[in-house]
């Protein structure tokens, strides 16, 4: 048994009841989790794609900037139980990327430079659930943060919105992605607190 | 040393000497790494680590390739190698 | 793998906090207790590990800045936004416990008989293991020639002034004030670089033996400054604190 250790706890903020998911501590801090280094990609030479359709379609920077876009304030939750309540973003809806593709899969594998992945169910990219976002509270997303541009799936564990992301690829079964193959959970619905696979 | 700089939020396996030890039951700085990617040769204690509470990627210093990673899953920790040719 | 190293304890221990010390006003000095501490050598360090009463547990590393044979000591520095600095640096007290893994670490180590001469080279919290590898060298009475190139942001930040405004025989302490200085500073007031290292350190023809520790971007820009005066990489030992955001 470990002792306790006097006066010590995890910094926390309070939270309207309900409004966080189980298990969850609100904070008002932005932590960096990354598993790899930081990538530079020059806009001159960002892209981003989703293959695995009837053709593969892609934009360069100033063709993704150029569609509509959404400015959306929503709560995210990270696996490690801190929870960041609303946090504005700007970014475009996977609705617009995805309606200019025909397709028929039902799974994506997201995946971002520095070879970064993680896996979604199509259903939950759409439907007004999932940006490509490239602002955060107003100023452009800070590299060290997912920028220029990461996925926004803020009803999933943040693990999922990948940082730096750079496409999707369409499949037909759900493959995991990086933290899923190390035993974090294929779906990861926080208001069911699945964070580990089996849960 | 290589030519790339380390990623300035990364550490190195210094800070993970405790967590090896505990999962290998041995010292484990002072032992080299061999990249199953491309080959290079690397002591522990001077390679890429992104430390993390979702979990622990410890890095190629040359190609970034993931070597190792540990994640703590219901207070078990769990540890993949795959991405390392050896380690002596 | 080994080879002389103390055995560590692999396992978690229960520590108690003896006396606390203000360093400077980010930073203080823990005194540990531990009972069967299998002693330690100098650069090693600790994990620590604080446990709340809702069961939440926090682990960091923290270097011992004792030297072997001298009590267990941490010292912390206090970090904006860190959840284990804050209250090692200002909850703490007398009587508290927590746990300690270790001592760890085979790789930033000194003992007298590795040689020299030694270039230590510090970016602010990095001085800690640094200094556990002064005091075990003079304790020793080793006589092998060190210079301590201490990078750190304000003369009020410096940790260990009182005992490094007074080095041991053989030991010389250079320091860079990079953000601001005293009136009348005579010394460097930049980060470290090219420049300064080739006025600094030892040359390489003399065999030296580097220890580079601090921030990830300091041990790399001096590692990699060092190479290029002619230290072999492997005689140039790193340990890198990541990104403290100062």
């Amino acid at each position: 048994m470990s002792p306790i250790s006097r006066g010590f706890h995890r910094k926390r903020e309070e939270a309207p009841a309900g409004r966080v998911p189980p298990g969850q501590y609100v904070t008002r801090d932005f932590p960096v989790l990354s598993a790899g280094p930081t990538p530079h990609t020059p806009l001159s030479g960002w892209s981003f794609s989703i293959t695995g359709g009837r053709e593969t379609k892609s934009w360069t920077w100033d063709e993704f900037r150029a569609l509509p876009t959404d400015t959306l304030t929503k709560d995210i939750h990270c696996v490690t139980r801190w929870s960041k309540l609303d946090t504005t973003w700007q970014g475009v809806s996977l609705d617009v990327l995805l309606g200019m593709v025909e397709y028929e899969s039902r799974y994506a594998l997201a995946f971002s430079d520095g070879g970064y992945t993680t896996n979604l169910p199509v259903a939950d990219l759409l439907g007004g659930q999932a940006w490509v976002a490239f602002n955060y509270e107003g100023a452009p997303l800070g590299a060290e943060h997912g920028g220029p541009a990461r996925l926004l799936v803020p009803h999933l564990y943040f693990w999922k919105s990948a940082k730096w992301v750079r496409g999707l690829r369409l499949r037909d079964t759900d493959e995991p992605g990086f933290w899923e193959n190390y035993g974090y959970h294929i779906y990861g619905d926080p208001w069911r607190e699945q964070r580990y696979a089996g849960d | 040393m290589d030519d790339a700089a380390m990623d300035d939020f990364a550490v190195d396996g210094n800070a993970i000497a405790g967590l090896l030890a505990s999962v290998f039951g041995a010292e484990m700085t002072t032992a080299t790494g061999t990249c199953g990617s491309c080959g290079t040769i690397t002591m522990v204690a001077e390679l890429p680590v992104y430390l993390t509470e979702i979990g622990t990627v410890v890095r190629c210093r040359s190609c970034q390739s993931v070597l190792m990673v540990f994640v703590s899953v219901r207070e078990v920790t769990c540890v993949d190698l795959m991405g390392l040719a050896s380690l002596t | 793998m080994a080879g002389t190293a103390v055995r560590g304890r692999l396992t978690w221990q229960t520590v108690t906090v003896g006396t606390v010390m203000d360093e400077t006003p980010q930073v203080r000095t823990l005194a540990l207790s531990v009972p069967g501490w299998p002693g330690h050598r100098a650069g090693q360090h600790v994990d620590i590990r604080l446990t709340a009463d809702d069961g939440y547990q926090a682990e960091r590393a923290y270097s011992i800045a004792s030297a072997p044979g001298e009590p267990l000591a941490i010292t912390v520095e206090r970090l904006d936004n860190g959840e284990v600095s804050p209250y090692l640096t200002q909850d703490a007290q007398p009587g508290d416990e927590f746990e300690v893994r270790g001592p760890v670490g085979g790789y930033f180590v000194w003992e007298p008989d590795t040689g020299g001469p030694l270039l230590l080279a510090a970016g602010g919290s990095g001085v800690v293991p640094l200094h556990a590898i002064l005091r075990h060298r003079a304790r020793t009475g080793s006589t092998v020639p060190v210079k301590l190139l201490y990078s750190s942001r304000s003369w009020e930040d410096v940790i260990y002034s009182s005992e490094l405004d007074f080095p041991a025989n053989g030991v010389e302490v250079i320091y860079t004030l990079t953000r601001s200085q005293p009136r009348a500073w005579k010394g460097y007031a930049r980060r470290v670089d090219e420049q300064m290292l080739a006025e600094v350190a030892w040359p390489a023809g003399q065999g030296p033996l580097a220890y580079v520790c601090g921030p990830t971007s300091f041990v790399e820009s001096v590692a990699t400054g060092l190479v290029g005066l002619g230290y072999p990489a492997g005689r140039v030992k790193t340990e890198r604190f990541g990104a403290t955001g100062q």
